[in-house]
């Protein structure tokens, strides 16, 4: 307990807490929408497996995947706390409905975050939660073959759609994720901080769109 | 001008309260938002009714004792205008005008329009003031100001704390205002002194009093009567950081963040 008698996170330390893990998922996605793009590839999944059997195995990236529970975990708790204490700074709502300009899809970050969460649940049971043995693989698959496994889920119509519904949604999290941890963070500049707008739209777009390439090429093209 | 007004009801802080829908005529579009209450309160006194109570004084922009919430935005349609210099000919003619208090937890409604904002205070007295003690009147220029942060101390300072900010945000949170406080004393080198333990202070004040937190979406800049800009909550949000990470040990709250 400080000098001021507070014994919980300030706002601003919750903030920035689950903006710093924020940060850190934007640079995971990157690099797993990286590897996603070797699916592309025309090898029969040669390259793709490669990357996921480094990934699954490097000593490295196993405590970074440790980081990025932890970083999920950071991120999902705090946003839950941060909202609801939130909704209870208002008790009794206005009659009117607001007619505030807002940032783009900022009122949303909650909503968006939690399908991303239940998608993240369906991506845990299909690939993770085999991979490490607690679910089994459709029969013919190994449990290390992400390539086949892909192959095989792009196969399914609708999963593809959750899989495309679901990258839609978190465009538009992505979209305000970028400019607002960085505001939060602190920085904010007469010349930058509108670049770092534009740049939060683009990495939406790059990242939404890249995964979402995936399903398409898999059920439209094969 | 003609309007149906629809405006919260309230006899005092344990009365539930409601809309009720009155409707008022031969309201000249010159008239300002408060003047077209006046007209309303008049035709209730004269027909024996109880006036809606509502805050104002200054009614030039100045004071920040105004504050409505007119048709869902806190001092309604036009950007960067107080409720006092708010004119119906905002407005369309016949137009149905929706009018509440400011909602937050923070903020009990005293009687129909009129909210306790006293919160805010509490904010300041956590440390929005100079201490030191500042000695007799210096010599023009004696204490040297960046231009750039005097213009932008200048436009924090610019803050009426009427609380616009907190009705406007999705959260209630007063982040704009305290941000343009905090700002406006950091900008400048008699305030810098005691600048680490008040970003401390305010902050915990606010925390403490229940109001909700930034998420960002920028509503408040949007309704600010005075155009606060939000770099002024990034600045908070810098110096609360510098104060709890890198400050002199003796200033910091603790080892809390
Ligand atoms: C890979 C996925 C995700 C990434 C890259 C991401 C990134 C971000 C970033 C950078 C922010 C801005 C933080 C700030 O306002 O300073 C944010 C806000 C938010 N995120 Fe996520 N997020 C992800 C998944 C989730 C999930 C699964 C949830 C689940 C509940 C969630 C809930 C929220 C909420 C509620 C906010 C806004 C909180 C507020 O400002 O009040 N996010 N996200
Ligand atoms: S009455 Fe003073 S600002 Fe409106």
């Amino acid at each position: 307990m400080g000098a001021t008698g507070q014994k919980t996170f300030s706002s601003i330390a919750s903030k920035v807490l689950m903006a710093l893990a924020g940060v850190f998922l934007l640079v995971f996605l990157a690099v797993h929408l990286g590897i996603n793009m070797l699916l592309l590839v025309d090898d029969g999944g040669k390259s793709f497996s490669a990357a996921a059997g480094f990934m699954s195995s490097y000593p490295v990236i196993r405590i970074f995947e440790l980081a990025l529970f932890g970083g999920f975990l950071l991120h999902i708790v705090f946003g839950v706390i941060v909202s609801i204490r939130n909704r209870w700074s208002r008790p009794i709502r206005y009659q009117h409905k607001s007619r505030s300009e807002t940032a783009p899809f900022s009122k949303y970050m909650l909503h968006s975050g939690v399908v991303v969460l239940i998608f993240l649940a369906l991506h845990f049971i299909d690939f993770y939660f085999i991979k490490i043995g607690v679910v089994a693989p459709p029969p013919g698959i190994e449990r290390h073959d992400f390539y086949s496994r892909a192959v095989l889920l792009f196969s399914d119509t609708t999963y593809s759609a959750i899989y495309l519904v679901s990258f839609v949604v978190l465009g538009f999290h992505l979209n305000h994720a970028l400019q607002a941890a960085t505001q939060t963070l602190g920085l904010n500049h007469p010349r930058y901080t509108p670049l770092i707008n534009a740049a939060s739209t683009l990495y939406a777009i790059i990242i939404a769109g890249g995964f979402m390439a995936i399903p398409l090429r898999f059920t439209l093209f094969n | 001008m003609k309007f149906t007004l629809k405006i919260w009801r309230q006899k005092n802080a344990d009365d539930k309260g409601r809309l009720v829908s009155y409707m008022v005529d031969d309201i000249s579009p010159d008239s300002s938002f408060l003047e077209m209450l006046d007209q309303l309160n008049q035709q209730l006194i004269s027909r024996g009714e109880e006036p809606v109570a509502f805050d104002h004084d200054c009614r030039e922009g100045i004071c920040g004792a105004c504050g409505l919430y007119i048709n869902g935005r806190p001092h309604g349609p036009l950007k960067g205008t107080t409720t006092c210099q708010l004119h119906m000919r905002a407005f369309r003619n016949g137009e149905m005008i929706y009018i509440e208090p400011w909602r937050s937890g923070a903020f009990p409604v005293v009687r129909d329009l009129i909210v306790d904002r006293s919160a805010l205070d509490t904010i300041i007295q956590a440390g929005g003031y100079i201490s030191v003690n500042s000695g007799g009147v210096p010599d023009a220029n004696t204490i040297p100001v960046p231009k750039p942060n005097a213009d932008s101390a200048f436009d924090a300072a610019a803050c009426i704390g009427c609380g616009a900010c907190v009705a406007a945000c999705p959260n209630a949170s007063p982040m704009l205002f305290v941000g343009a406080k905090i700002s406006h004393l950091a900008l400048l080198p008699q305030g810098r002194i005691e600048a680490t333990r008040r970003v401390q202070q305010m902050v915990a004040e606010m925390d403490a009093l229940g109001f909700g937190f930034c998420s960002n979406t920028y509503a408040c800049q949007a309704e600010c009567p005075k155009e606060i800009s939000i770099a002024n909550i990034a600045r908070m949000n810098r110096e609360f950081l510098a104060a709890k990470l890198a400050a002199e040990k003796e200033q910091t709250g603790g080892f809390t963040i």
